[in-house]
């Protein structure tokens, strides 16, 4: 958890998903998958022991026909930032004991180190999320498919465990391109920086972006009440964090006009509503 | 046959017996190996372990064995510590057992890790902010401290002991193990508490997740309480175990029942601190996570599960109030009907402890749309898991065989 | 673990764990140094310390 060198300027990237426009395609799933030669099972039928770096959730408002209304819900790794805000203490990232996986303060990204990770997956009982997965098996492509793993990402071992990286390789790829046309750092003169979930939304349900940048749309859809006292906190009613009262802080965003969706994001006891409970105090 | 190898003044049956009767534990133990080998050849997809379990019947036999192990280092804190002289005729046997445990539970971690050959990252690329780097420093260097204090009597046998640079290393050993066992003991109350804090921290589980001074969550001070209260109870438990098997008298019953008084006053207070520590919990901080603490169990099934309700009586009342009040009265220990019952309970109620820490937190759903998952071990985890009992009692029958690990052994057997 | 590797830092929180945990390795092995030389001095150089009461036992 180094602090890393700030000759650029610090990011978060993260994400909005609109999930008044998720029809629950799953191309996003597919897209993620492809994009990040995620391993697959010849039998998929026990999804405890799939890997799903991006998984869409399906779960309805109770109600019997013909009130149902049914929600789908995109779960990538929410990239937590922790109770202490920017500083890397992620659920996952304070407990691993070998430094495998990490908070990148420069980009807001939880990265996961396969070749140091031997495996412990404490990391995995830290997520609340289920955005972590154990590679239980030898990763094995059906023959003359391995020629179609994307070389920029590299495919696991058995025995470490992974998850989404918000196409990581992709931000080192756009970093690669600022550098070569002289810039030093994302602006609008470069293209920018996107996950292949992002891109292979048929609905545009997701928007991806810097948080920190006031141009981008994803902080004008989110609006970061700094005032609040947990960080993070959205300052659009529209907007929710899964699980926020834990005090996760994710950096993945839902959208949605319906109240019953947004009231599903988190645990209310009685008379608490997603607008009105208290928190816990933050030890920072 | 080996007789000349017996501690002095002792009767053991013959050899072939004795071999025979470790014929059926050494096919458990084959059976253990071969579960292992096919875990480590194979991976661990021999488990029933999913990404919802990613950690399950290995972790808490860890977590327990450490527990009940600690009957080594309370007794040896007792002793050379506190002064109790009077612990020196069981505490070989509480060393033994604790060195049979802490062993296990490092083959256990061997075989749970997914890439075993890495696990001198955790030292090298050691992460100071998580509780399993302290654990495994604070494991690993008390399992070499359990070794040092065990090495010794090795050497006491009686063959051994006859060759002069043996005897003295045994004297000059024993010489300095005070600094030893103190240098254990406080190793042991930090790994203790911080298999505590494995759970304690994890703030994205609302069932495991406590409150913290500095740096560490309740569950680091209750861990290394209990297992200080319940590790002696298992140490009389195994002690009374052997003296049925050997049908002789190994300990004398002061010792037994100072041991047991001790424990029963720290079975007392820390099951209330466990009270106060669940009432807390149920009433603050559960409810600050959007948590009502009915919901931490799973109460949809049938309540026989093991995520169900049950589970926490037990831990407490039968396993908590019941033993420890039988054990701080002298009418209690003395009956040895009840003392048996105490000292199992008190076993069972630290192991229930460790379950419920392990199993509970990675079963509740968390996510408002997530739901209860149930989880059976394969049976190459049920070997792996009994492989280290079948070891232990291997290990615990060659040194009772060979080695002087009861003091008092001689003196209330006369007519051996 | 060490200074050297590229993850280390000098903060408290190194400093405090890796120096318990160096600390306790150092009692340890200093420890068992301090039993084996002694042992190689009594049994071989019988006279290196003066003979006690309780030297042999």
């Amino acid at each position: 958890m180094k602090e890393g060198h700030h000759h650029r300027k610090e990011k978060k990237f993260g994400m909005v998903i609109d999930l008044d426009k998720c029809t629950g395609c799953g191309a996003c799933m597919v897209a993620c998958m492809a994009e990040n030669n995620v391993p697959f099972k010849q039998n998929e039928t026990d999804k405890l022991d799939s890997i799903t770096w991006m998984r869409v959730y399906k779960f309805d408002n109770g109600k019997k026909f013909p009130d149902t209304e049914v929600c789908f819900l995109p779960r990538p790794c929410m990239h937590c930032e922790g109770q202490s805000g920017h500083s890397g203490h992620s659920p996952c990232v304070s407990v691993c004991p070998a430094t495998a996986t990490d908070y990148d303060t420069d980009s807001g990204i939880v990265s996961q180190i396969y070749t140091r990770c031997f495996g412990c997956r404490y990391c995995m009982a830290a997520c609340p999320y289920h955005a972590r997965h154990f590679n239980w098996w030898d990763p094995v492509w059906p023959e003359g498919m391995e020629k179609a793993l994307s070389p920029n990402v590299s495919p696991r071992m058995r025995g470490v465990v992974e998850k989404c990286s918000f196409c990581f390789h992709r931000y080192q790829l756009a970093m690669d391109e600022i550098y070569a046309k002289g810039h030093r750092d994302f602006d609008e003169k470069v293209p920018e920086y996107q996950t292949a979930c992002t891109q292979a939304c048929p609905t545009d349900a997701i928007v991806f972006g810097d948080l920190n940048n006031p141009n981008h749309e994803v902080n004008q859809i989110v609006k970061p009440d700094h005032n609040h006292r947990l960080t993070g906190k959205s300052g659009n009613p529209k907007v929710f964090r899964l699980l926020e009262r834990l005090e996760t802080n994710p950096k993945v965003y839902y959208l949605s006009s319906r109240e019953w969706v947004r009231r599903a994001g988190d645990n209310y006891q009685g008379e608490e509503t997603p607008e009105n409970y208290k928190v816990k105090e933050v030890h920072h | 046959m080996d007789s000349v190898l017996f501690p002095k003044g002792v009767k053991r049956c013959s050899l072939p017996m004795f071999l025979l009767g470790l014929i059926p534990v050494v096919l458990v133990l084959l059976w253990g190996v071969y579960a292992m080998l096919l875990c480590w050849i194979k991976g661990l997809n021999q488990t029933n372990m999913n990404d919802s379990y990613g950690f399950a019947l290995w972790i808490w036999a860890d977590l327990a064995v450490i527990a009940i192990g600690g009957g080594a280092f309370f007794s040896g804190l007792l002793k050379y510590v506190f002064g109790k002289d009077e612990l020196k005729n069981i505490i070989n046997y509480a060393v033994l057992i604790g060195f049979i445990c802490y062993s296990s539970a490092l083959l256990i971690l061997a075989i749970d890790v997914g890439q075993p050959l890495r696990s001198w990252f955790i030292f090298w690329h050691a992460n100071v902010h998580s509780m399993l780097t302290e654990v495994a420093f604070c494991l690993s260097c008390y399992f070499a401290v359990l070794t040092i204090e065990y090495i010794p009597l090795i050497l006491e046998n009686r063959k051994l002991n006859e060759i002069p640079f043996i005897h003295n290393m045994s004297h000059n050993m024993h010489g300095a193990m005070a600094v030893f066992a103190a240098t254990g003991a406080f190793l042991s109350c930090f790994h203790q508490g911080s298999l505590g804090g494995v759970p304690g921290v994890l703030y994205g589980r609302p069932y495991a997740y406590r409150e913290a001074i500095l740096v560490w969550p309740w569950t680091f001070f209750l861990y290394t309480w209990s297992a200080a209260a319940c590790g002696p109870c298992f140490t009389i438990l195994v002690t009374k175990m052997t003296e049925v098997i050997t049908r002789k008298k190994l300990v004398k019953d002061k010792v037994i029942h100072l041991l047991a008084e001790i424990s029963g006053w720290m079975i007392l207070t820390y099951i209330i601190a466990k009270i106060i520590d669940t009432i807390y919990w149920a009433q603050v901080t559960a409810p600050l996570m959007g948590f009502h603490w009915t919901e931490f169990f799973d109460s949809a099934r049938s309540s026989l599960t093991y995520h169900g309700q049950w589970i926490l009586y037990l831990e407490i009342i039968g396993c908590g109030i019941i033993p420890a009040l039988i054990l701080i009265t002298k009418k209690g220990r003395q009956n040895t009907g009840a003392l048996w019952f105490a000292v199992a309970m008190a076993t069972l109620g630290v192991c229930i402890n460790r379950w419920t820490m392990v199993m509970q937190p990675m079963a509740m759903p968390v996510m408002t749309f997530d739901s209860w998952n149930l989880y059976l071990p394969s049976w190459q985890e049920w070997a792996t898991t009994i492989l280290p009992v079948a070891y232990g009692i291997i290990l615990i029958a060659i040194s009772y065989r060979y080695l002087p690990i009861f003091p008092q052994e001689s003196e209330l057997n006369p007519s051996d | 673990m060490f200074w050297f590797s590229f993850e280390w830092i000098w903060d408290m929180g190194h400093m405090v764990f890796m120096g318990g945990l160096w600390y306790a390795l150092g009692i340890i092995g200093l420890g068992m140094t301090y039993v084996i030389i002694k042992t190689i001095l009594d049994t071989f150089y019988p006279d290196f310390f003066e003979p006690g009461p309780d030297d042999h036992h």
